[in-house]
């Protein structure tokens, strides 16, 4: 039932195996169901590569495997100057987001799970409802006030959106649910204020859900398109989607070198999810456990 | 170290109040003990000592000093909680320690110090462990650790044993005691298992609804109980209820045998006779009770029968050579001075 339960242990997941038994038409059926969905998965990603080994007349021949593989594309993207700004923007603003998101969705989130007081279900409400509005619905107020304050073309601009979400903190927020309250009032007795109750004893305890408010965050702001496009004016201030779709000119867009792009802006986000996943599946175990 | 006492308690959640206003006063170094049905409201008479809770009236002090209005790391207790509230995420050695965080001592003074209670504790080879790596029972003792690392004046337990095995309950049971014996903090300890509370406490205060029912030794309320409840409530099996009727100074019972008490019961008045199962067996004497035996329990040395008269059952012990056997029709008698005597009315005690 509590925490202090959770036995992270291997046989939790070979447990987890399915017994062995001769297939039968249902599991062929899945493990169809499975492949098909594998290649939609694995498609664009696979053309992605191929484009971006491929010389321009080549692009729109939707053979996987290039006549003439060559590395050119990566070469001239790496060496225009201006995907390493681009690059260098989308890091800046994804990690603070990230950084920003962690700390503020988990602290409103902490607060209204575990503190009572009025208008507490007010504030709560006011926070979900946030999330049936969509983004393009506010992206013209976004930018009339970014006008107004001078934040047009700014890292601040492209970021003060992002820095708290609503999903973020109901995320966090049901996360918390699950730390039992004991814990909170044992480090109450023993002397901690209530900052450093969420830091130090609530925080390690929803790591996982830490994790992946992460990589959602940083995924979301990495990949970001419409709200950049709009904030941005200047080319040294785009980010990366909105850099790699400027290339090219204004007769013909190069399909290789945005797939080149695209290609190299993937690794970041594999790096993110490697270090973070260990915790994902940390906290899929915990789950499984609990109880 | 300190004594604590609390005066006319109140406690109410919006409209409802579960405390009515209790008041107790505990020894500095004593264990005591509170029992009572869930619900009685025994731990959130536990969280207003410990301050997590505000009172709604009444005054707490702990070693003289009224404690109402002081945070819970101000009033010089430690608690240690029902599903011990150790932090898996934290080596034993960082949970132990977790309470001397905001103590104003060296770090040196501090290790020595978790030491010196692990050594207490017999964990001194688990210090670099995760609970995750404990036995139920060792992180038990995590959670004991951590409060006693700060040596406060008051610890307090809200039902620390009721997530062992019942054999390692009885080990810490033991544990426990002896730590209190060695350390001699006073400890308020909260449970709904009258055993633990009859082997482990100084005294017993027995809580029902709000109210407290009596304070006393183990054997002031099991001999003396101040009431049917706490009659009930305390000794397993139950006390045996039987009706009976004051005519003419002395007792009749529903069975219609007639006992002498003696002088001072209230003539004409309706009277509950408790008898406990130990004290009721087959026998020549009056007889309180008879009816045929309906199930037999033997327990090696004596035998426990379920005896149905009058529309109830009541239990009694055999001899456990030669009990009655099942169907047959068995007179249980009792010593006069075994007996309680309680108005049944409102069933405080005559006697
Ligand atoms: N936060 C709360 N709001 C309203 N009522 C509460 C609250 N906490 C406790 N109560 C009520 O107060 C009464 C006493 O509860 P308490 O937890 O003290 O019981 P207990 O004696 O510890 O029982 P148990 O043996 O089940 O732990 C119960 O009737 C409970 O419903
Ligand atoms: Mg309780």
């Amino acid at each position: 039932m509590t925490a202090t339960e959770i036995r992270p242990t291997t046989d939790a997941l070979l447990k987890t195996e399915a017994p062995k038994k001769p297939a039968n038409m249902g599991q062929i059926l899945r493990w169809m169901l499975l492949f098909l969905g594998g290649v939609a998965m694995v498609m664009p990603i696979a053309y992605m590569i191929s484009t971006s080994l491929k010389w321009p007349h080549e692009v729109y021949n939707l053979k996987l495997i290039p006549d003439e593989p060559h590395i050119e594309n990566y070469t001239y993207v790496l060496e225009d100057g201006r995907f390493y700004w681009w690059f260098v923007n989308s890091m800046i603003i994804a990690v603070i987001t990230t950084i920003c998101n962690v700390i503020f969705d988990s602290l409103v989130g902490y607060t209204l799970c575990k503190f009572r007081f009025p208008g507490r279900y007010i504030v709560f409400i006011a926070i979900l409802s946030t999330l049936m509005i969509p983004t393009e619905m506010l992206v013209i107020p976004w930018y009339l006030m970014s006008q107004q304050f001078g934040w047009l073309d700014t890292y601040w601009g492209i970021m003060f959106p992002g820095l708290m979400t609503a999903f973020g903190t109901f995320l966090m927020k049901q996360f918390f649910e699950t730390v039992p309250d004991d814990f909170i009032e044992a480090a109450r007795i023993d002397g901690l204020n209530e900052l450093q109750i969420w830091w130090t004893v609530a925080m390690p305890l929803v790591k996982p859900a830490l994790a992946a408010l992460a990589i959602f965050v940083f995924l979301g702001n990495w990949t970001a398109f419409i709200w950049p496009l709009i904030v941005t004016n200047s080319v040294e201030m785009y980010t990366l989607p909105v850099g790699l779709s400027s290339f090219g000119d204004e007769a013909d867009v190069a399909w290789e070198l945005i797939m080149t792009g695209a290609a190299i802006s993937t690794i970041p986000t594999l790096i993110v999810f490697l270090i973070f996943q260990r915790y994902i599946i940390q906290g899929v175990v915990m789950a499984g456990l609990k109880g | 170290m300190a004594d604590l006492a609390i005066r006319n308690l109140v406690k109410r959640y919006d409209k409802t109040e579960v405390l009515h206003g209790i008041s107790l006063d505990v020894e500095d170094g004593e264990f005591v003990v509170f029992v009572g049905p869930s619900g009685c409201g025994k731990s959130t008479t536990l969280r207003l000592i410990a301050g997590l809770e505000d009172a709604t009236g009444g005054e707490i002090a702990i070693g003289g000093r009224v404690v109402n209005n002081l945070e819970p790391k101000d009033r010089d207790i430690a608690m240690v909680f029902q599903n011990y509230a150790i932090y898996p995420h934290m080596t034993v050695r960082k949970n132990i320690g977790f309470g001397l965080r905001t103590a104003k001592m060296s770090k040196a003074d501090k290790d020595a110090r978790i030491d010196e209670v692990a050594g207490i504790l017999g964990m001194t080879d688990l210090l670099a462990r995760k609970p995750s790596q404990l036995s139920g029972g060792q992180r038990q003792r995590v959670a004991i650790g951590r409060a006693m690392v700060r040596d406060p004046a008051v610890f307090l337990f809200d039902e620390p044993l009721s997530n062992l095995d019942a054999q390692l309950r009885t080990q810490m049971r033991l544990e426990i005691k002896k730590l209190h014996q060695r350390v001699g903090n006073t400890i308020i300890f909260v449970t709904h298992d009258q055993v633990e509370a009859m082997t482990m406490a100084d005294r017993i205060v027995i809580m029902r609804d709000g109210h407290i029912q009596q304070v006393g030794t183990p054997a002031e309320v099991y001999h003396k109980p101040a009431n049917t409840f706490v009659a009930r409530f305390i000794g397993a099996p139950s006390m045996n209820m039987l009706s009976g009727m004051v005519e003419n100074g002395a007792l009749r019972m529903a069975s219609g045998a007639t006992l002498d008490l003696g002088a001072g019961l209230p003539e004409g008045r309706e009277i509950t006779i408790g008898v406990r199962p130990e004290d009721l067996h087959p026998g020549d004497g009056p007889a309180l009770v008879r009816g045929p035996v309906t199930v037999r329990e033997p327990l090696g040395h004596e035998t426990l029968i379920y005896v149905g008269a009058e529309g109830q059952e009541v239990i009694a012990k055999a001899d456990g050579r030669t009990p009655p056997n099942v169907g047959e029709v068995v007179t249980l008698t009792a010593a006069v001075d075994t007996l309680h005597v309680f108005d049944a009315a409102t069933g405080d005690a005559l006697r």
